[in-house]
């Protein structure tokens, strides 16, 4: 464990006055902690690190930056910033358009590749139909369907990476990125990769500081989860004669993973009644125009004000009785399932089992029961309300404790994030980012499992991982990240300065020595230095 | 022999404690002797198919009319019929995506035990790869996982991480549940571009970085091996590497990396251990038959284990290469031309001394009467008494040793697997 208070006494004696460790404006004490540490206990938590200056500035009173964390929308982002971002086609609008001109452009290319495979000759257990995903990722790389993938997936890594790396409401990304995970959808499935920046940005943002029934009930409606984990196509007894019928796959994982948590106590019968209760709940169909008819009435109807792209099929859906979790319920059509996120995002089991990732997630791999207690109960008492949630976390023992600090072990995505911000550097393309995060293991929306990446040590700490993040310290002290130039950086001893307590002493010794003969190489240490690899 | 190991060690050590100052994996590599090629030493390559692979369309019951009634629209034609099985005996057929897997069946280097898998009744995946990670179905507070268990047993009392240094390596970039512990575990990149050269190959940096980290912390040691292994494995690999690694990128990597870690093994003969995990197997919709996503799946992992085995050569004869899945699916198909969450599923064992040639494990049918739950395949083999089998016959454990890495296996009930 550092001992942070050690280390800023360490950091005044070697730098004086060129550290920012003495602010004027002394701040209540946590944990013991000075004001600079506390800082850089929160920027690193509520944030992906601090930029230079950040110490500084939110040493003068860490809990004013907390609170203004905890309001983003008073927080102006940077014209710099957002002349960068490309969202406009990620926020309302049709979801379901780019979705059918991809099956077209899909369907063209299909035609043709198997106009050029009939001239071949075939090879004995050669399977022959390609997945429409398959014949996606085998198509020319400048061909016309990866060209219109690549213009929405593009913009919506651009769009997660810039604004994580620029924003000043840094606790609104690093939510996003925790919601996220907790209702993780897999862009590489088909048409997935054309609705997955649209699914961050109109079901996950908005409410990422919001209120958790909110939330749900966004994920719920959003054509990226209902074709990821296969809710679109789940009919009920009435599609038997045309060999259709139920698919459980999203109940299961609604109970399991974005509310009530495995050891609820729910069985298989719940999954399938649950199952049953959501039938209907689909996309608008991609495949065919929908000038009239009633699947165009029922779409245009609005659904209640639900998300763009969705639509509540009544003809798919399961009219009889069930029964789930004890409830009888009647047959009542889209209000089953809006019924069932109501009890699942009001029932203790899911108060018990967000508190559980966000201690995780912000203060330890293994939190201290007692905080989850605490945490779930601020849930239940505010109606599941994320920021009154936070806002107890950010003042608990816990969170300061000294045990606590610095105890999480970066994730690549952390890790990557907080060592650009470090430096100040800006990145022209977030592609070679993306790049880094997919060699470590963590693609960006590329997560194919439902339980989204994991944040603790025992995944991510490892010789291959280690040895890349050295790579990625090496190239980004070059200036350089894959092709791609870096601007912004600090020489060593300004970045030390700029970084106080998370550059262990250790480290400062060592760089010391090293920046007047190889400057580049001190910058990488200190980018590689065991302060930077946790938080 | 004796002389020899502590030789070996000895210069492991030095190569460990010299390696930030001049930093040549590639000297320390071509420096180690040679091991002994008498005793040669039993080798485990666990593959996890990670989302409950569909066991009853690899190995299928083709002899069972209900396959056919619950699965309309994605089963597999019986063998002799068109796009049909490949016949293994009078009861099952193989998926004929897996062909690449037939010479193995047909040398008898290949088992398949079916209906086997975790005795705990969770259909969440997450939870039954855990508990299978960790060998304790059930139990979720295990720390480590049974892999990574085994690596300690087979290092002995008295090793070091120098001494231990690649004697278990994973796949990839993540470090999963089943090495969890206290034994270091080396990881193999993978991908096209996973020799390429990093910070830790440039003398300088490998040396700036191992100084930031000489400590004894959890951290430093990871660095220290990442270093230390990084090194040999360069060595080991980097100069004949195929041409086709360095440029183009293939769709599926899967049979070039697994090709890769054959040839370590086959170099470094201190591998005793590997890890794969291959995903993609949830096929709630639209899985197909004998063509289509979960044909395309199988296509590639038989690849990937051809590549593997033929990559082993020889060494396949002392190697076990054991291949299973969280749990299986559904015997209905459900109503988007896929497969639920089910139960029993089919796990095969591939290697030298393998009763190969064989469906091992009792069949218990699938008529609604003998289904878990009136849904899914029955377990008639815990998938621990394939390892345990594995461990016994081939590594030779003792009873307590064997405890340690599967506990509470004491009373079980035996499949002979190894003739």
């Amino acid at each position: 464990m550092i001992d942070r208070r050690r280390l800023l006494q360490a950091s005044v004696a070697a730098f004086g006055g060129a550290s920012p460790v003495l602010s004027a404006f002394a701040a209540p004490a946590r944990g013991g902690l000075d004001p600079t540490s506390q800082a850089a206990h929160v920027l690193n938590r509520l944030g992906f690190g601090p930029r230079p200056g950040d110490l500084d500035t939110v040493s003068r009173d860490p809990q004013a930056w907390i609170e203004q964390q905890l309001a983003p929308q008073q927080l102006a982002l940077p014209a710099s910033l957002t002349a960068r971002l490309n969202e406009t086609q990620f926020t309302g609008g049709d979801p379901i358009a780019p979705v059918r001109e991809f099956i077209a452009l899909l369907q063209d290319r299909l035609a043709a590749a198997k106009f050029a495979q009939s001239a071949q000759t075939m090879q004995p257990g050669q399977a022959v139909a390609a997945a429409p995903g398959a014949a996606a990722q085998a198509g020319q790389p400048n061909g016309p369907v990866a060209q219109y993938v690549r213009g929405f997936q593009l913009p919506a890594i651009e769009s997660r990476l810039f604004r994580a790396l620029e924003s000043p409401r840094q606790l609104q990304e690093v939510m996003v990125d925790f919601w996220f995970n907790h209702f993780n959808v897999y862009q590489n499935k088909n048409f997935m990769r054309v609705l997955v920046g649209h699914y961050e940005h109109s079901a996950i943002r908005p409410h990422a500081l919001g209120r958790f029934r909110d939330l749900l009930g966004a994920t719920a409606h959003h054509p990226a989860m209902l074709y990821y984990l296969d809710n679109w196509t789940s009919v009920g007894p009435q599609g038997e004669a045309r060999g259709r019928g139920l698919n459980e796959n999203y109940a299961r994982e609604l109970m399991e993973l974005h509310t009530l948590g495995v050891d609820a106590g729910y069985s298989q019968q719940d999954v399938t009644q649950l199952a049953r209760m959501l039938t209907g709940w689909t996309i608008v169909p991609p495949r065919r125009p929908l000038a009239a008819g009633p699947l165009a009435r029922m779409a245009r109807s609005g659904n209640g004000g639900a998300m763009p792209g969705f639509l509540f099929n009544e003809r798919m859906h399961d009219a009889g009785e069930k029964t789930w979790l004890g409830h009888r319920i009647a047959p009542n059509g889209q209000a089953e399932g809006e019924y069932a996120l109501d009890v699942l995002a009001s029932h203790p089991a899911t108060a018990h089992h967000i508190a559980y990732k966000l201690a995780q997630y912000f203060v330890s791999d293994q939190p201290d029961p007692a905080l989850v207690e605490r945490l779930a109960s601020e849930f239940q008492k505010h109606d599941g309300q994320i920021v009154a949630v936070l806002r107890a976390l950010f003042a608990s023992d816990a969170f300061w404790s000294p045990a606590n600090r610095g105890a999480k072990f970066k994730t690549p995505y952390h890790y990557a994030l907080s060592t650009l911000r470090a430096g100040g550097y800006t990145v022209d393309g977030a592609q070679p980012l993306a790049n880094f995060l997919g060699a470590e293991g963590m693609p960006l929306f590329g997560c194919l499992t439902p339980d989204g990446y994991k944040n603790t040590e025992a995944a991510w700490l490892n010789p291959d991982g280690v040895g890349k993040r050295f790579d990625f310290a090496a190239q980004v002290a070059n200036h350089r990240l894959g092709r791609e130039q870096l601007t912004g950086g600090l020489a060593a001893r300004d970045l030390m300065d700029q970084l106080g307590p998370l550059v262990t002493p250790a480290t400062r010794e060592l760089v010391a020595r090293k920046s007047e003969e190889a400057p580049v190489v001190a910058v990488a240490m200190v980018l590689a230095g065991p302060g930077m690899m946790r938080r | 022999m004796n002389e020899h190991r502590i030789a070996r060690r000895t210069a492991l050590k030095l190569a460990g404690s010299a390696m930030f100052t001049s930093f040549g994996g590639i000297q320390v590599l071509r420096a180690q002797p040679a091991p002994s090629s008498g005793a040669a030493q039993p080798r485990l390559i666990v593959v996890m198919l990670r989302g409950a692979m569909d066991g009853l369309s690899l190995v299928v019951p083709f002899g069972e009319n209900v396959y056919y009634q619950s699965r309309s629209t994605i089963a597999i034609a019986r063998p002799g019929e068109a796009n049909g099985l490949l016949k293994l005996n009078n009861l099952f057929g193989l998926h004929p995506a897996s062909a690449p897997l037939m010479p193995y069946w047909e040398s008898r280097q290949l088992a398949f035990i079916h209906a086997s898998g975790s005795p705990d009744p969770t259909r969440s995946h997450f939870d039954a790869q855990d508990y299978m990670e960790s060998a304790t179905p059930g139990r979720k507070s295990t720390p480590d996982g049974w892999l990574n268990r085994l690596s300690t047993v087979l290092a002995g009392p008295h090793s070091t991480p120098a001494s231990q240094r690649l004697q278990a390596v994973n796949l990839g970039p993540t470090m999963p549940r089943i090495f969890a512990g206290e034994a270091e575990v080396a990881s193999l990149s993978t991908g096209a571009r996973a020799l390429a050269k990093g910070a830790l190959d440039r003398p300088e940096l490998a040396q700036a970085f191992g100084q930031l980290y000489a400590g004894d912390d959890r951290l430093s040691q990871v660095v220290h091996e990442a270093s230390a292994t990084r090194g040999e494995i360069m060595g080991n690999l980097a100069s004949d590497e195929p041409a086709a690694d360095q440029g183009a990128l293939s769709l599926n990597g899967l049979p070039q990396d697994t090709a890769r870690l054959a040839r370590l093994m086959v170099r470094d003969k201190r591998v005793r251990l590997a890890f794969v995990a291959v995903g993609g197997w949830d096929t709630h919709a639209g899985q197909g038959g004998a063509q289509g996503q979960l044909s395309n799946r199988f296509s590639l992992l038989a690849q990937s284990l051809d590549a593997l085995a033929k990559g082993l050569g020889d060494d396949l004869n002392r190697t076990t290469i054991v291949v299973m899945s969280e749990f299986g699916r559904t015997v209905r198909q459900n109503g988007t031309n896929g497969t639920d969450h089910g139960h029993g599923n089919v796990a095969w064992v591939m290697g030298g001394g393998v009763k190969g040639g064989q469906v091992l494990g009792q069949w218990p049918g699938l008529d609604t009467a003998s289904l878990y739950e009136g849904r899914d395949l029955a377990i008639t083999t815990d998938f621990r008494e394939i390892i345990a089998q594995v461990l016994e016959q081939k590594f030779r454990l003792a009873d307590k040793q064997l405890a340690h890495v599967l506990p509470g296996m004491e009373q079980r009930k035996r499949l002979a697997l190894f003739a």
